[in-house]
C-alpha cells in the first residue's frame, strides 16, 4: 500500500428501474488508495453499503483488464474518466486529488434504456450486430486464409476496426447519442477484407437501417467519439461508411 | 443477407449527404455573391456594381440558379430541422455533469444555433435588398441597386446585425466545410489535411471580404 491515501465525495447516479426517476445521491469515501482502480474503489463502497444493510450500487463490469467493455460510467463528465485510451476499469484512482468531488453517471442515450444504477442496456448494438456484422460464407481452415493475399495496409485498418469492444463510449460521448463509429467499426472490419465483400452492399444497408431504428442520433462529424473510443477507432471509419453506404444504395 | 433497409433518403446517412451537399452548393453561391459585391471597391458611384448586379438579375440563367438557391437552402434548413429535432430526441436525459470540451469543438456542438442564427440573418438581409429590387421590378420602376445599399448602411445597428450574422457564418463554416467532406466519405490521410487548411482559409477570408462591405460603405469610404 502506497501513502497518501485520500477521502473524496462521490456523486453516483442511482435510479431503481428504467421506469423510475433517478437521482445523484452522495457517498463519502474515507481512506481510498492511488493505487485502486477505480472499480475497486466502487467494490470498497458496495461493502460499506452492504454492511449498512443498504442496496449496493449496480454497475457493470466483467474482464476488469480493459478488453470486455463492460464498465460503463460517465465520470466527470467524460466517457471512462478523465483519461483518454482506457476503459474504466483501467482508470485509477491516482488519476484524483484529496478532497475530490466525482459525479458518476451511466451511459445516457433513448438506445441504452438504464437497467438499475449505472448499468444500461446495450442489446441495441446486439441487433445492429446482428443485422450485418458477420460473414456466412466458408473460409476453409488457416491454409486457405493464408492462400488469399491482402494488402498489409488493408488489413491493419481492418485489425484496427476489429478492436471495437463495443462499449458505446462513442455513443455516450456524442452530443447526438449517435452510434456511428461503433457501427463504422464495424462495418470497415469486413468492408476491408475479401470474404467480406460478398455481403457487403446488404450489410451496410442493413446495419443502418437497424441503427436509426434504434433511436440513435445521427453523426455530426463532431469527432467527440474518436477522442473517447479506448480502442483508438478513428474517424476514418465513419468515412468509409459512409462511402460503402453510397455505392450500396447506387447498385440497387 | 437480404436486403431489408428503407430509402436512401430516408436514412439518416442519406439526410446527411443531402445536407453536405446543399451546405458545398451554398458555399459555391457564397463565392459568387461575394466578386459581385466586390464591384463596389471600383469606388465609381456603383457604375460597374449596378452594371453586373443588372446583368445578374435580368439573365435567365440566373433565375434558373436563384430559384435552385432557394431550394437549396430550403432543403438544408428542413433537413437541419429535422436531423437537430431527432438528435434532440437520441438523448432525452441529459448529463448532470458534461465535460464537452475534452472532447469537441463548441462550433462544432452548435451548429442548428449557428444555422439559426444565419438563417434569421438572412431574413433581414433578404428584406433589405431582395425584396425592394423585387418590388421595384414588379412595377416597372428603375431600380439603383447601388443607390440602395447606403442608406441600409449608414444604419449603425444595422452594421451591427451584420457583422454578427457574418460571425455565425464563420464559425458555421469553420465546421461545415471540412464536414461535408467527411460525410461524403472523403477522408484520406493525404487529403484531409489540405481539405482542412482550405476550409479554414476560405471560411475566414470569405468573412472578412463579406465583413469588409458594410464597414467601408458605414465609413463612407464608397462614394
Ligand atoms: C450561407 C448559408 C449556409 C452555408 C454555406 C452552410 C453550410 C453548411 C455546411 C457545409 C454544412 C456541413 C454539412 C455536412 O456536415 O455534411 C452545414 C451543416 C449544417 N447546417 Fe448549414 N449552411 C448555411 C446555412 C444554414 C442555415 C440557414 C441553417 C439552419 C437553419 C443551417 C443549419 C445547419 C445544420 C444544423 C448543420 C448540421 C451540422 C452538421 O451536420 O455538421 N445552415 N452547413
Ligand atoms: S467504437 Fe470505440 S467507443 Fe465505440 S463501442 Fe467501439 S470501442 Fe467503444
Ligand atoms: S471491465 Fe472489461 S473493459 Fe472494463
Amino acid at each position: 500500500m502506497s501513502h497518501g491515501n485520500m477521502n473524496l465525495t462521490l456523486k453516483i447516479w442511482r435510479q431503481n428501474s428504467a421506469k423510475e426517476q433517478g437521482q445523484l445521491v452522495t457517498y463519502p469515501v474515507t481512506g481510498i488508495s492511488p493505487d485502486m482502480s477505480f472499480l475497486e474503489m466502487f467494490d470498497i463502497l458496495n461493502e460499506q453499503l452492504v454492511s449498512k444493510n443498504e442496496s449496493p450500487i449496480v454497475f457493470d463490469h466483467d474482464c476488469r483488464e480493459g478488453i470486455c467493455g463492460m464498465c460503463s460510467m460517465v465520470i466527470n463528465g467524460r466517457a471512462h474518466g478523465p483519461k483518454t485510451g482506457i476503459t474504466t476499469c483501467q482508470l485509477h484512482m491516482r488519476s484524483f486529488k484529496d478532497g475530490d468531488t466525482i459525479v458518476v453517471e451511466p451511459w445516457r442515450a433513448q438506445a441504452f434504456p438504464v437497467i438499475k444504477d449505472l448499468a444500461v442496456d446495450r442489446s441495441s448494438f446486439e441487433r445492429i450486430q446482428a443485422k450485418g456484422g458477420f460473414i456466412s460464407v466458408n473460409t476453409g481452415t488457416a491454409q486457405d486464409a493464408n492462400c488469399l493475399p491482402i494488402p498489409k495496409n488493408d488489413a491493419d485498418a481492418s485489425f484496427n476496426a476489429a478492436a471495437c469492444i463495443g462499449c458505446g463510449a462513442c455513443v455516450a460521448t456524442c452530443k447526438n447519442a449517435s452510434a456511428m463509429l461503433f457501427v463504422a467499426a464495424k462495418v470497415s472490419q469486413f468492408a476491408l477484407l475479401p470474404q467480406g465483400k460478398i455481403e457487403a452492399t446488404a450489410r451496410v444497408k442493413n446495419m443502418v437501417a437497424q441503427m436509426d431504428l434504434e433511436g440513435f442520433g445521427s453523426c455530426t462529424n463532431t469527432g467527440a467519439c474518436e477522442v473517447e473510443c479506448p480502442q483508438g477507432i478513428t474517424l476514418e471509419n465513419i468515412a468509409r461508411m459512409n462511402r460503402e453506404y453510397l455505392v450500396a444504395n447506387c447498385k440497387d | 443477407m437480404s436486403n431489408t433497409s428503407p430509402n436512401f433518403i430516408t436514412s439518416s446517412l442519406g439526410k446527411k449527404y443531402l445536407m453536405g451537399f446543399t451546405g458545398l452548393f451554398l458555399i459555391v453561391f457564397l463565392v459568387v455573391h461575394v466578386c459581385i459585391n466586390a464591384c463596389i471597391y471600383f469606388n465609381d458611384s456603383g457604375v460597374t456594381y449596378n452594371m453586373v448586379a443588372g446583368f445578374m438579375a435580368n439573365n435567365i440563367i440566373m433565375r434558373i440558379l436563384e430559384v435552385g438557391l432557394f431550394l437549396g437552402i430550403v432543403l438544408h434548413v428542413v433537413q437541419a430541422l429535422i436531423l437537430t429535432l431527432q438528435n434532440n430526441k437520441a438523448r432525452p436525459q441529459k448529463y448532470a455533469v458534461q465535460n464537452s470540451a475534452a472532447s469537441s469543438t463548441w462550433y462544432s456542438r452548435s451548429m442548428g444555433l449557428l444555422g439559426t442564427l444565419l438563417l434569421m440573418f438572412l431574413v433581414v438581409h433578404l428584406a433589405n435588398f431582395w425584396v425592394p429590387t423585387k418590388v421595384a421590378v414588379f412595377n416597372g420602376e428603375e431600380h439603383n441597386t447601388f443607390e440602395s445599399l447606403k442608406p441600409v448602411f449608414s444604419n449603425p445597428l444595422i452594421l451591427t446585425v451584420y457583422l454578427l450574422g457574418l460571425v455565425s457564418l464563420l464559425y458555421h463554416l469553420l465546421h461545415g466545410f471540412q464536414s461535408a467532406f467527411q460525410t461524403f466519405g472523403l477522408n484520406h490521410k493525404k487529403y484531409t489535411p489540405f481539405i482542412k487548411a482550405f476550409g479554414f482559409w476560405y471560411s475566414v477570408i470569405i468573412v472578412l471580404l463579406f465583413a469588409s462591405m458594410p464597414v467601408t460603405m458605414f465609413l463612407g469610404l464608397i462614394k
